[in-house]
């Protein structure tokens, strides 16, 4: 036990006294955290139009200015012809074009009728989309305003409620998934690396023929990332409810819990990669390209699982983030107990289960 | 120029004689190219709806199939009861509830009026919202319907109207893919670029080669450049696969020239390139320079604008979006790809290109030092 503890005290010099990776490892979730909470938002606002207003007259006008006032558009430009649109939208900073047809103002009070014509750029569709929405409910206020409100017989309201998150804000679906993140990037990424470079070094013979168990050796190289990760995991929780305001509403012991079962998922998955690999490019080339980059896409925090084609949704299922991150956000945000979350649990502690007898199975004791 | 052949010959050698970095180069944009934009996919469709039906009348079953057949949505639960419908939603099984009161159907007929509600599981808060705005529309069609029935048509026209037509243009069937290949093919050269030339000259500190080459005559422009050409044509290359793979894949054929895309990635590698450089001179293990180049792309990428618009970010983020490159490129390769921009349009992203690549390999250069 004391040799072990000695092991674990050595592996947190190492860490600790390569103050730049330190750092970066400490400071990644908080930046992290910050980028996601305050930077991504999914809203569309601020978008950028141009108006071609052919009428000029008052109902023109005042529905330009209105738009120009709304939280959604800024009025940037001002064309003069159909064939100003194209290259305004080729400059790139256009996203909708309003235009308004001769005599906007004239139809509407002699025919009733009157058209404006939305044109979007729809390379993104998602803005082009919300965007003539966002404009074609900017008109429709202003065509009840002049028709003094009069009721339409039949009319159905509808009340819309938002559950959960009533403000849309982007960190509630981030939270959970920079949670996954960077737990997954701490434990699993850096516990692989490190094993490995003691194998590219040649300081694993060194161990390998001390009389400590090599097995403890590589769980005392665990333990240091085990303990930062929980780091990790308060400054994350604490940015999200102080700074962020978003709220813990389960039970905040069985949070940790289930992180720290996430923790551990993710050390073995270390473990068992760098009883796999021989030098550091190649751990950092699978635990990129074979964890990192489906935690990311498939867990369902950036990405709707659903909207998937089947094979991707099918190997969703085998990434454990997508289980932690389905877990905190019905811990943390939906407020549900063990009760709501007990599958996802089972299916993380067979993961563990799983990579950890594959790990030490594979760990060679002898050198080639 | 004889020493700069000499150091170019075994750069190469060295990148094709590991596997490592073969695998890399060649799965990278076949992975990426072919799973993310499937994965990337933010087109709203299959949204999940629990209906909550306390009328049970002809009504309400009409909304109900209407919604159904719209195709946006799936009808994933349906009862009499809000507390199961709820549940639903706990368990992710349903994004949007639709409460249909009792008597609906009598209400809206006897009283002119009637209430419908509708809930959102605003975890997601893109998809509740738009969900919600799409279920909006249809109830508002059957809105209209219902109002045929019951009035006669020449009424209607007495109404001031106005009437919005929307035309979508560069990509009028909304395929995602379109927007999102091209930015994708960005984070591939970037991560190509950067990673491999951090990785790689930090890899010859570690294993103390690069001392030897501290020993020898080689200047230090020489040095740099025997690095930074083998990984700019292997950029280059990258990206034509990649231009390859969402031509056959995708089926994305870029509306302006591909002179452009190439001339600006020449460029944009530069500056990529350089900034690997900077950070080997910053990094002194491979485990750090992976780190700190994994944190910068982090950045880079999430403050890109690959998948939110920059617009709407806050000020503060905005300013520092201009001092992103990936968010320029990205940019670019868009306007490019989807709207056929040219050089004339391009003049600004290619001036503050060229300056990103000065500053970047200016400042590498003179932190490196041919001492250890």
């Amino acid at each position: 036990m004391k040799q072990f503890l000695a092991f674990v005290k050595k592996e947190f010099l190492h860490i600790w006294r390569d103050r730049r990776t330190t750092i970066i490892l400490l400071g990644m979730p908080i930046v992290q955290i910050i980028i996601f909470g305050f930077a991504l938002t999914n809203e569309v606002k601020n978008s950028k139009i141009a108006v071609l207003d052919q009428s000029k007259d008052a109902a023109t006008l005042s529905l330009i200015s209105e738009m120009d006032a709304s939280r959604y558009f800024d009025v940037e430009q001002n064309l003069h012809s159909y064939k100003e649109i194209e290259p305004a939208f080729r400059k790139g900073k256009i996203k909708l074009v309003v235009v308004f047809p001769n005599q906007f103002n004239e139809d509407l009070q002699h025919f009733n009728k009157a058209t404006v014509q939305l044109i979007a750029d729809a390379s993104d569709p998602n803005v082009a989309n919300t965007l003539t929405n966002y404009a074609t409910a900017v008109i429709m206020d202003y065509q009840n305003r002049i028709t003094r409100n009069q009721k339409l017989p039949y009319t159905i309201n509808m009340e819309t409620r938002m559950l959960y998150n009533p403000q849309l804000k982007g960190a509630y679906n981030f939270v959970p998934g920079v949670m996954a993140m960077v737990l997954l990037l701490v434990c699993t990424m850096m516990t692989a690396i490190t094993i490995v470079r003691e194998k590219e070094m040649g300081t694993m013979e060194i161990i390998l023929v001390s009389p400590m168990k090599p097995q403890l050796v590589v769980f005392a190289k665990a333990i240091p990332y085990l303990l930062l990760s929980t780091i990790n995991i308060a400054s994350i929780l604490l940015l999200s409810v102080f700074v962020l305001e978003v709220p813990i509403n389960g039970s905040l012991v069985l949070l940790v819990a289930e992180s720290i079962l996430f923790i551990l998922v993710s050390l073995s998955l270390g473990l068992l990669i760098s009883s796999g690999t021989d030098s550091q490019q190649a751990a950092m080339f699978i635990s990129l390209i074979a964890l990192f980059l489906p935690t990311v896409m498939l867990s369902g925090f950036m990405f709707p699982i659903e909207n998937m084609p089947l094979p991707l949704r099918t190997i969703s299922n085998i990434v454990p983030a997508k289980w932690y991150y389905s877990i905190v956000k019905s811990v943390m945000i939906k407020g549900l107990s063990i009760k709501g979350v007990w599958k996802e649990t089972l299916i993380l502690f067979g993961m563990m289960l799983f990579f950890l007898t594959l790990a030490i199975k594979k760990f060679k004791i002898r050198l080639q | 120029m004889r020493t700069l052949r000499f150091l170019l010959q075994k750069e190469f050698r060295q990148i094709f004689r590991d596997p490592a970095i073969i695998r890399l180069i060649f799965m990278m944009p076949v992975i990426q190219l072919m799973i993310l934009p499937w994965a990337a996919d933010y087109e709203m469709k299959n949204i999940k709806i629990a209906v909550t039906d306390f009328d049970h009348s002809a009504y309400s079953r009409q909304l109900i199939s209407k919604i159904t057949s719209s195709g946006y949505f799936q009808l994933t639960h349906y009862s009499s009861s809000f507390d199961e419908s709820f549940h639903e939603v706990e368990k992710d099984k349903a994004d949007l509830i639709l409460e249909i009161p009792t008597s609906f159907e009598k209400t809206l007929v006897k009283e002119n009026e009637a209430k419908l509600f509708i809930a959102g599981n605003a975890i997601n808060g893109v998809k509740a919202n738009l969900g919600s705005a799409y279920l909006r529309n249809i109830i508002q069609d059957f809105n209209r319907q219902v109002r045929l029935e019951w009035l006669q048509l020449p009424r209607f026209t007495q109404q001031t109207q106005i009437e919005v037509t929307t035309s979508n243009w560069f990509n009028p069937l909304f395929n995602y893919k379109y927007f999102m290949v091209p930015g994708i093919l960005v984070i591939l050269l970037t991560m190509v670029g950067s990673n491999l030339t951090a990785i790689n000259i930090v890899k010859e500190k570690e294993i103390g080669t690069i001392e030897q080459i501290n020993v020898t005559p080689v200047k230090k422009y020489h040095f740099i450049l025997g690095k930074l050409i083998p990984f700019w044509v292997l950029g280059l290359f990258v990206l034509t696969l990649g231009l390859l793979i969402s031509r056959i894949v995708y089926g994305i054929v870029p509306v302006g020239s591909f002179f452009t895309i190439y001339a600006f990635a020449a460029v944009y590698l530069l500056a990529v390139l350089g900034l690997g450089l900077l950070i080997s001179t910053y990094a002194s293990t491979q485990q750090q320079a992976m780190l700190i180049s994994f944190f910068l792309m982090m950045i880079f990428i999430l403050l890109g604008g690959l998948y939110t618009s920059i617009d709407s970010m806050p000020v503060w983020a905005q300013w520092i979006t201009k001092f992103n490159p990936v968010s320029y490129f990205i940019e670019v390769m868009r306007m490019v790809v989807l709207k056929g921009s040219g050089f004339a349009d391009l003049k600004n992203h290619f001036l503050i290109m060229f300056g990103f690549a000065i500053a970047l390999n200016g400042w590498a250069v003179f932190s490196y030092r041919k001492r250890t």
